[in-house]
């Protein structure tokens, strides 16, 4: 698959000299981490002229997984413990699984949900399964194996986020000043694009579906700054090679089967009405939480993190007076930090001013 | 967390299929994508193929993307 294009110089020159003819003051959220981490790659804040500005929204799971599964997978005995990477140095009150690990805890790195199921092969497993949409389908998709092969020693807690509910809690905010959305490319392929059609019709605010090349973002700038200054918000599809309107009818469909849409505990946000996805009463013997008898609860970061912040644009983080200072990638305060698509990364990673 | 790679399927088995990811061999799980082919270049995530991606949509964009922005096809 050739993006060469994508990333052609000439390209990009002449995207650039066509938006910086706009002197409009606006402001647009990438709500997808891996676009804050593209945008910091390809220095696209440094081409824009400034009266436009990027925001980076809530756009990785990992950042927004509540403390309370952290502790509880920290405080499991007698069991293995299978998380995704990113997850490995997230800080929880009780400290982090990197730590809990050294400590003797049986945590393993998996790369696939069904890796994690192998495990349950072995000894009693649970997984600690994170995602949004993009992420959610295969581990609904090992639930279900599970079910059907009567596989009693596998269980998952579960941190399953939606992304529109947030999207929503966004763009309903009394202080928004929020121009448009650059909406995410991977979880959109499971949605599909017409998700996020509640944007314009509910709240007069338009987004578009992107890929994560420079010339796919910065058309996409372009063509929110059309919407603005035609005052026509919609929802575009700049990524239709991936994305389609209705998104992928199977992995919908055993998303459904699975799970059922309950409220959700946003780590540095808070309860977001029906934004989180929980496994069905069918299905709860594979339900970590009831097995292990786990009350999710919010708890408040006492460390003086400011990822909620970050993650509602209200800052970005070099203005969190731990950034840089005290909080590094190798010593994260926050899940933002560690994160590698979490927006204080890309922004220590990409964007520190020497 | 949810990176996502296009890979091209090279073999499938009944629901599952192996992508070369840059010379490097993987199983995949087509569950999410009944209709993939050998050839196809799909986009894996965590084990699965989420999507075929449309190599027609990807040149009808950039072809798009060049005239609306009076990029001749060769100018580099
Ligand atoms: S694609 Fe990755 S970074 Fe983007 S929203 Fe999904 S999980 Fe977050
Ligand atoms: S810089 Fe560190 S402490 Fe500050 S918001 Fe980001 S992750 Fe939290």
């Amino acid at each position: 698959m050739n993006t060469k294009e994508f990333q052609n110089p000439k390209l990009i020159k002449k995207i650039v000299d066509r938006l910086k003819r706009n002197k409009r003051q606006i402001s647009l959220m990438e709500v997808c981490g891996s676009h804050t981490m593209a945008i910091g790659k390809w220095g696209i804040r440094d081409l824009l002229p400034d009266n436009i500005k990027l925001i980076s929204g809530p756009g990785c799971p990992v950042c927004v997984t509540p403390m309370s599964i952290i502790d509880a997978s920290i405080d499991l005995k007698d069991v293995t413990i299978a998380i995704f990477g990113d997850l490995m140095r997230v800080p929880g009150e009780k400290g982090t699984l990197e730590l809990a690990r050294a400590k003797g805890l049986d945590v393993r790195i998996v790369y696939s949900p069904i890796d994690a199921l192998k495990l349950a092969q072995e000894k009693e497993t649970v997984f600690v399964g994170i995602g949004f949409e993009t992420t959610i389908p295969g581990i609904a998709y090992t639930i279900r194996e599970a079910y059907e092969k009567n596989i009693k020693n596998y269980s998952v807690l579960t941190s399953l986020k939606i992304v529109p509910p947030a999207l929503e809690l966004l763009a309903s905010a009394d202080d928004i000043n929020l121009n448009g959305f650059i909406l995410p490319g991977h979880v959109s392929v499971v949605t599909g694009a017409n998700a996020y059609n509640f944007l314009p019709e509910k709240y007069n605010i338009g987004g578009i579906v992107t890929g994560f090349e420079p010339a796919d973002i910065l058309v996409s700038v372009d063509r929110l700054l059309q919407q603005v200054e035609k005052n026509e918000p919609k929802i575009e599809n700049e990524y239709s090679r991936i994305v389609t309107p209705d998104g992928n009818k199977h992995a919908q469909k055993i998303m459904k089967e699975i799970l059922e849409i309950d409220d959700g505990i946003w780590r540095g946000i808070g309860k977001i009405p029906k934004s989180e996805l929980k496994i069905r009463k069918k299905y709860s013997d594979y339900d970590a939480a009831k097995k292990y008898n786990i009350n999710i609860e919010y708890k408040e970061d006492k460390s003086g993190c400011q990822c909620g912040d970050v993650l509602k644009g209200n800052i970005i983080p070099p203005q969190c007076h731990l950034f840089e200072k005290v909080c590094t990638p190798s010593n994260p305060i926050g899940p933002c930090m560690v994160s590698s698509e979490g927006s204080c990364a890309a922004y220590y990673k990409y964007e520190r001013k020497q | 967390m949810c990176l996502a790679i296009p890979s091209k399927i090279v073999s499938i088995n009944g629901k599952k299929g192996i992508v070369d990811m840059g010379g490097i061999k993987k199983e995949v799980g087509l569950d999410f994508i009944p209709e993939a082919k050998i050839g196809n270049w799909i986009l894996l995530h965590t084990g699965f193929g989420l999507e075929i991606i449309s190599e027609k949509d990807a040149l009808e964009t950039i072809e798009a993307i060049n005239e609306a922005y009076h990029v001749m096809p060769d100018e580099y």
